[in-house]
């Protein structure tokens, strides 16, 4: 008798390194083709330093360079000035991952799983076998780190191929280095335009970049003050699902249910925790480690049943509308500008701050669909614009109210920019390359919300200008008709060519004195940036496709 | 320049007329005020029948025209005609309407694009001078009617001046022509009545059959809704000559409400010169409603438009309004839906209307309409 076919198969069944499995699918990380993998690559570095100076409270300068090195390789230089990493944990940070300070830690930042640069780091070594080359430095008086590193695919481990200290003429800091392949394109969703929407987002960053061509760009600091500080928060009860509630239970120090509730989670105070044990019906002096699975079900029904205050939601850090209006205004020529912070929303416990903002007219494209630019936590995403909650409120907007052409739940048309920036402590992202953001209602409603309250304002513009136009019309159509009552007076009363031109200025000075000065109510421009608004445009043509 | 004799009090007038609104409206701009032309409203809601002198009167109404989008165009438009109007006056010159139209072609913005608009104009600017547009050097395009019958017309020879007779009775198989102004014309009749006619058709035939012999009268072609001259040279030989008028029309809201009224009370539109432009004393004898019956006329069914005449005037004109009679023949029209020529009398005969209708219907005022 042979033996069960299970045995046979058993011998091919082993552990999947989560390094082998993202290898083997990089499009969930971003790297599905080649022109996405150099964005990727260069967004993932950069978020991280923009994180990282924050944190230390620094303001944020960075260089970004990419260099053609022939052959679809580039290299790939992101240099900052934060605080640089100790030398432990510099080879964990760039090559294992899903490592880092930033995954289920409640908090406004841009990253969040501990994956993107480490990926980054995978994908280069996959693709060229080069090492990442690291520098960091934490102090002055420290001298700096210097690594190369692989990644053990199989064992999600980092490899060092070299590790030495340097002189790095720099107080603190940190500099990756990585070889990819890859291919550069301008256009719409290019490196280019990122760090271009980076910098309307992040107005206190400076971002000095040197693009394939070798042309430097330099995208200066606009404000010398750093956003709030984002505060890190306990999770709220309705937040957490029975498996991290599990984890939560096993890990804690508390000895009581009642203090595990009180200590562990935001908004629950002695009183709240005794009613959600009294609602599970568990006793508040359970101990944690003992609790069976039928208890946590039991507790989690308690905490649906139980009223509880929202989480606070001073963690967040919004833009703001001025710093809003004003990046829009840099980047795009219109003559009307608005944006609006919305008050801060909750959705399954985790608080959010929805800000949108909209720029029409000027020298935008009368015909067409608007143009969105939307950001998570000040990051543009540039990809998947279909799949995002963003795009769903605008189509789900009735835009026609508000001065712009738009059929039934699709994209509004016209000579409009709409800006849509969603900060919260965790940003539901439809995938881990973080391109789109997922449908939830409460999202969506408070998008609607902002985009109506700047559609409001927009109405009411475009109201008045219709009627100034109206008004200038007519008023030409008049003045046409003033030269002829001219000549007329001229012949029936034998006047001189000076009395007609008298009674032709009288006239248009009746004109004026009866209709009223003809208002003029564009905004007038002056933060705006050709060269800047420019990047990123060069070659619309090629660039516009999303490729996922 | 040859002036003309009767003229030259008349053409310092209407010169100073128009010089006076031109100097008010150029005080106004000087001294920065919105300038405005003020005309009457020329339509049947501004004007009133008087009973007495029995014709329509203009109300108070008033349009205006000044710097508004809406008005600007006519506005300029008005001056411009009144410069025009000055020139020709001036000049000893006329010009007809159409000419009046072409000339604004020169006028770029503030050209007409329709005649309709620059007869629009010319009227608006009568009846803010109150004078008609005869004096202001504009004619009409359309002939004044025609006559036939015992009348001797007195005109004057172009060249020399001297009168000239003009006997109405020997037109042979055509008829004299009346001039576009006839205020100069006089008259020697000794005919009993005036007979205006609608159709050419029918005038035709009488002169044919020489019935103004036969009844002693005077024949006149309206032709259509009559002109302001063709009215004119009625009313001067009911007035002067004291003539009554009788009028023929065909048995329709549009012989009726159109012909002789117009005829009679004169029209919304030219309301500012009624006075002078219509026959208070004309009286119906035409195919009256009563008469299709009696006389078992053939008919043609009432149109749309018809109807829709008829209510109106019911509604709005104040002649009709004021005439029982009238209202009573309309609504009795419009309930039997028909209506009749006057050629339908032909169905008895052709000389019918000579040897019965027209004779039996002068004699009897009662088969009359006011």
């Amino acid at each position: 008798m042979a033996e069960p076919k299970a045995y046979e198969l058993a011998k091919k069944q082993r552990d999947i390194g989560i390094a082998e499995f993202f290898a083997r699918n990089r499009h969930l990380l971003g790297f599905d083709n080649k022109r996405k993998a150099l964005m990727t690559a260069i967004k993932e570095a950069v978020d991280n330093s923009l994180d990282a100076c924050e944190e230390a409270a620094i303001l944020p300068e960075i260089i970004v360079e990419v260099i053609d090195m022939g052959n679809e390789r580039f290299r790939v230089v992101v240099e900052d000035n934060g605080p640089g990493i100790i030398k432990n944990q510099i080879p964990k940070i760039f090559a294992k991952l899903l490592y880092g300070s930033k995954f289920h830690r409640l908090k406004q930042s841009r990253g969040q799983q501990g994956i993107g640069i480490s990926a980054a780091v995978m994908y280069a070594q996959l693709t060229t076998g080069r090492a990442a080359k690291i520098i960091s430095k934490i102090d002055p008086k420290e001298p700096a780190h210097y690594y190369e590193l692989h990644i053990d695919t199989q064992k999600n481990k980092p490899e060092i191929l070299k590790e030495e200290t340097k002189e790095w003429n720099k107080e603190h800091g940190t500099r990756v280095e990585i070889d990819i392949e890859a291919s550069y394109q301008g256009g719409q969703q290019s490196i280019d335009e990122y760090l271009k929407e980076t910098a309307i987002t992040n107005p206190h960053c400076t971002i000095i970049y040197t693009n394939p061509k070798a042309q430097q760009i330099i995208f200066p600091r606009a404000v010398d003050s750093m956003p709030s500080e984002p505060k890190e928060i306990q999770p709220h009860p309705y937040g957490v699902e029975i498996g991290v509630m599990i984890s939560m239970l096993g890990t804690t120090e508390s000895r009581t249910l009642q203090s595990f509730l009180t200590t562990e989670f935001s908004r629950v105070g002695s009183g709240t925790a005794k009613q959600i044990c009294e609602n599970a019906a568990l006793l508040p002096n359970t101990k944690p480690g003992d609790m069976s699975r039928e208890m946590i079900e039991k507790l989690m029904e308690g905490i649906k049943k139980t009223k509880l205050i929202s989480p606070p939601t001073d963690c967040i850090s919004p833009i703001g509308e001025e710093q809003l209006e004003k990046g829009l205004k840099k980047e795009i020529n219109a003559e009307f500008y608005t944006a609006v912070t919305r008050p801060p929303a909750v959705y399954r416990g985790n608080p959010f701050i929805i800000e949108a903002g909209i720029a029409y007219g000027g020298e935008q494209e009368a015909e067409g669909q608007i143009r969105v630019m939307r950001f998570a936590n000040r990051v543009p995403l540039l990809f998947q614009q279909g799949a995002c909650a963003v795009t769903k409120s605008i189509t789900q907007t009735a835009w026609r109210t508000y001065g712009l052409s738009q059929s039934s739940n699709s994209m509004p048309q016209g000579p409009c920019t709409i800006l849509v920036h969603v900060a919260s402590v965790w940003v539901p992202f439809t995938s881990e390359s973080k391109e789109a953001i997922a449908h939830y209602p409460e999202i969506i409603k408070e998008i609607k919300l902002a985009l109506q309250e700047c559609g409001r304002e927009l109405a009411s513009y475009v109201r008045k200008k219709r009627k100034i136009h109206e008004e200038g019309k007519k008023r030409s159509y008049i003045e046409t008709y003033i030269p002829h009552v001219g000549t007329a007076l001229k012949e029936l009363l034998g006047l001189k060519d000076n009395d007609r031109e008298k009674v032709e200025s009288m006239l248009k000075e009746v004109l004026e004195k009866h209709r009223g000065k003809l208002e003029s109510i564009e905004a007038e421009n002056t933060e705006y940036d050709e060269e800047f608004a420019q990047i990123g445009h060069e070659e619309e043509k090629e660039g516009g496709e999303d490729s996922d | 320049m040859k002036k003309r004799k009767k003229g030259a009090r008349t053409v310092t007038k209407v010169i100073e007329e128009i010089k006076s609104v031109a100097e008010e409206i150029y005080n106004k701009i000087l001294k920065k005020k919105q300038p405005e032309l003020k005309t009457p409203l020329r339509s049947l809601i501004n004007v009133k029948y008087d009973e007495k002198e029995g014709y329509f009167e203009l109300l108070g109404k008033v349009k205006s025209r000044t710097l508004t989008a809406s008005t600007v165009k006519t506005f300029a438009q008005t001056l411009r005609m009144m410069s025009l109007s000055k020139e020709l006056v001036e000049g000893d010159d006329i010009a007809s309407k159409r000419e009046a139209y072409y000339i604004s072609k020169n006028w770029e913005e503030a050209r007409f694009r329709e005649q309709p608009e620059s007869d629009t104009v010319m009227d608006d600017i009568e009846a803010m001078l109150m004078v008609n547009r005869e004096q202001l050097g504009f004619i009409p395009e359309e002939k004044g009617g025609e006559v036939a019958g015992k009348l001797i017309v007195i005109d004057k020879d172009r060249d020399t001046g001297k009168e000239i007779k003009i006997d109405c009775t020997k037109m042979g198989s055509g008829a004299y022509s009346i001039p576009i102004s006839v205020e100069d014309l006089k008259f020697e009749t000794n005919a009993k009545f005036v007979l205006a006619i609608e159709t050419a058709g029918m005038f035709q035939r009488l002169v044919k059959h020489n019935y103004w012999k036969q009844a002693n009268c005077i024949l006149v072609s309206l032709g259509g809704v009559p002109t302001r001259a063709c009215r004119r040279f009625v009313r001067r030989l009911s007035d002067d000559m004291k003539l009554p008028v009788y009028v023929f029309t065909d048995g329709d809201p549009y012989g009726f409400l159109n012909i002789y009224r117009t005829l009679k009370v004169g029209s919304g539109n030219a309301a500012h010169i009624n006075k002078y432009f219509c026959v208070p004393k004309a009286q119906f004898i035409g195919i009256t409603p009563q008469d299709i019956i009696d006389y078992k006329l053939p008919t043609h069914p009432l149109k749309e438009i018809d109807v829709k005449r008829v209510k109106d005037g019911i509604k709005n004109d104040p002649f009709v309004q004021n005439h029982k009679q009238w209202q009573k023949a309309l609504n009795q029209i419009v309930g039997m839906k028909v209506r009749a020529e006057q050629q339908a009398l032909a169905k008895h005969g052709l000389n019918f209307v000579i040897s019965d209708y027209l004779p039996k219907k002068i004699k009897d005022s009662k088969t009359w309409l006011p």
